[in-house]
């Protein structure tokens, strides 16, 4: 344990966090939250995605500004690339969640972060999604993510930081374990 | 309302005392010392859980010399062996009598009110009034089955831990078993070997060695304190009463058991299982992770005995055993299995117990059906509970944890029986 108080500032107001985590202990209600985004296609295989609101603490919540992404596929698909591709924002939704929660977590366990950077692969056979060979899967065959954390601290604290961070993920969750999704379409 | 059907008028006592295992024996033997008028009620037999509804091979993960309870302990001649459940049924049978605990046997609780400042307790055999209530009627009633179970195609055998004995009850051909605790380690490990392939499914775990340098782990958790840290000592309690049992056997050559053992057997470890889609079993992508959580937790625990160890004298780590390596997942581990192919023939729930609370009618229970309680003192004046989870200390749960719970408890009845209730018992402690 620490032998004297260290002034950890990672920029994660832990006591608002940890504030809300009892609030919402107390009223489950008002955990229930739903994530929202709209696209709309414009040409081809470019797409453009919108994220302003979202619903939580009972009732409809709206970001500070529009978050606008456009999705594209890359020319060598024939495309126009006027974005990233869908399955690249998988992994940057990964790799911000998991990095989101390194931070988080590093506050609460008083460990200064000084630079973390996630490099993310994922292994993808087309042959899947061109249809090729039934026997592939669409999405990835694996994901790697790979962390370089810059910290006052030990190996193992690091690698705790980052198992924990995953443990508490909602994407990683959600690229782990299976979703049931519907899809529905206009009359 | 309660038809009587032993009839007769209601009995008065101060206290009564459901369940007689180990922690309502405890507790009898603590309240006799202090002189209060009690009854024990068990439904079935002493140490009825013990009796039927545990497997045939199992044995105590702790070890004889630290199995004892108030005034009673281990005088066999196998102090480092663990009891079978026939010696842990002996054990419990032979305290109940040398304490001569007041136990009313085959009485079956159905009901508790509360009644003119105190509770009346009905019963299959007639009617107690009370001023105080014990809850020793264990963690381990009834068996979690998660969700997913009952897309579990139908054809399959589908055990509890609580049905399940041995091997020989299952048909020949592959068994799932969804559970990575002690109980899922153990069945695995016996169910394999009787040359059914197994599936294990794991999900966060807790992984020891049984023995570091040269002692049992237990009597490591206990001299450097771990066993012994409070419920109003640990930073998330909700979490730590939920962590399931140590993934530890107690067999006579004292082996460790762990995930790399029972692969290298041949088990098949999988993730936690999450969900059954088209026959489907589909398990978790993330038992890498749960694996390094439970590697770096048990370094941690060594950690804190080699620091312990080297404040005594004794330098240095013992690290270098098959049993300390850190736990192998396979490159690809399977994330679908075909329930329907024929392959899988059992699956198996090691999934947990909860306690069966049906028969109590005081609101003292949370929306997850938890009692609401401070150290065992539950949220409604004069009722106690035993044996749950980290309820006063980590080792609540055990047999020999049962001593100083039942002593700080009984102090606490007493002291509301006599009216100077406090309202912390930290305080009395």
């Amino acid at each position: 344990m620490n032998q004297y108080t260290k002034i950890v500032n990672n920029g994660v107001d832990i006591n608002a966090l940890i504030a809300a985590r009892e609030a919402l202990t107390e009223a489950p209600e008002a955990a229930q939250f739903q994530w929202r985004a709209t696209c709309n296609w414009v040409n081809g295989t470019h797409s453009h995605s919108e994220v302003e609101q979202f619903f939580g603490l009972g009732e409809d919540q709206c970001h500070k500004r529009c978050f606008k992404f456009d999705a594209d596929h890359p020319e060598v698909f024939s495309a126009e690339d006027n974005g990233a591709t869908p399955v690249e924002y998988v992994l940057v939704g990964l790799a911000s969640c998991l990095t989101a929660g390194v931070a988080t977590i590093a506050q609460h366990r008083n460990i200064q972060l000084n630079s973390v950077t996630a490099t993310v692969m994922g292994d993808m056979d087309l042959q899947g999604i061109l249809g090729i060979d039934s026997d592939v899967r669409n999405g990835y065959q694996s994901i790697l993510v790979h962390f370089n954390v810059d910290a006052d601290a030990s190996q193992e604290e690091i690698e705790a930081l980052v198992a924990q961070s995953q443990k508490r993920s909602a994407v990683f969750d959600i690229v782990t374990n299976p979703t049931r999704v519907a899809v529905e379409t206009n009359q | 309302m309660n038809v009587l059907m032993g009839s007769g008028r209601p009995r008065k006592v101060a206290t009564v005392v459901i369940g007689a295992g180990h922690c309502g024996l405890a507790m009898s033997y603590c309240l006799s010392q202090r002189a209060i008028d009690h009854v024990v009620l068990e439904r079935g037999e002493v140490a009825n859980s013990w009796r039927r509804e545990r497997w045939d091979s199992l044995r105590l993960l702790t070890p004889n010399w630290q199995t004892s309870l108030p005034g009673f302990g281990y005088r066999g001649s196998d102090p480092d062996g663990f009891m079978s459940m026939p010696e842990v049924i002996s054990f419990i049978d032979r305290y109940a009598t040398t304490i001569a605990a007041p136990v009313e046997t085959g009485v079956c609780v159905t009901a508790v009110q509360p009644r003119d400042g105190g509770y009346r307790v009905d019963t299959t055999a007639g009617c107690w009034l009370c001023r105080t209530l014990v809850i020793a009627s264990g963690a381990f009633n009834k068996p979690v089955m998660p969700r997913v179970s009952t897309a579990i195609p139908s054809n399959l055998l589908s055990l509890t831990t609580q049905q399940y004995r041995n091997p020989e009850q299952l048909p020949q051909g592959g068994v799932l078993i969804v559970g990575g605790s002690a109980t899922g380690l153990q069945l695995a490990d016996e169910i394999h070997r009787s040359g059914r392939p197994v599936s294990l499914s794991v999900g966060e775990h807790v992984r020891m060695p049984r023995c570091y340098r040269g002692r049992d782990i237990f009597w490591w958790m206990d001299k450097i304190g771990v066993s012994d840290q409070r419920y109003d000592e640990v930073d998330d309690l909700r979490r730590v009463r939920g962590v399931p049992s140590p993934q530890l056997v107690g067999t006579a050559d004292k082996r460790t058991l762990n995930l790399n053992g029972l692969a290298s057997n041949g088990v098949k470890v999988v993730g936690r299982l999450m969900e059954v889609r088209d026959h489907c079993a589909q398990f978790s992508g993330a038992l890498s992770n749960v694996c390094k959580l439970a590697d770096l937790k048990m370094n941690r625990l060594l950690d804190s005995i080699d620091q312990w160890a080297e404040a005594n004298g004794l330098n240095g780590t013992e690290r270098a055993g098959p049993e300390f390596q850190s736990t192998r997942v396979d490159e690809c581990p399977a994330l679908n299995l075909d329930l329907s192919s024929g392959e899988i023939k059992t699956v198996i729930w090691a999934t947990g117990y909860r306690p069966d609370y049906s028969w109590l009618q005081v609101p003292v229970l949370d929306r997850k059906g938890n009692l609401r309680h401070d150290g065992g003192v539950v949220d409604a004046p004069g009722i106690y509970v035993m044996g749950l989870p980290f309820m006063r200390r980590r080792k609540s749960s055990f047999i020999y944890g049962a001593e100083e719970d039942a002593v700080d408890l009984s102090d606490h009845l007493v002291d509301y029986l006599h009216g100077s209730y406090r309202s912390s018992l930290v305080q009395v402690v």
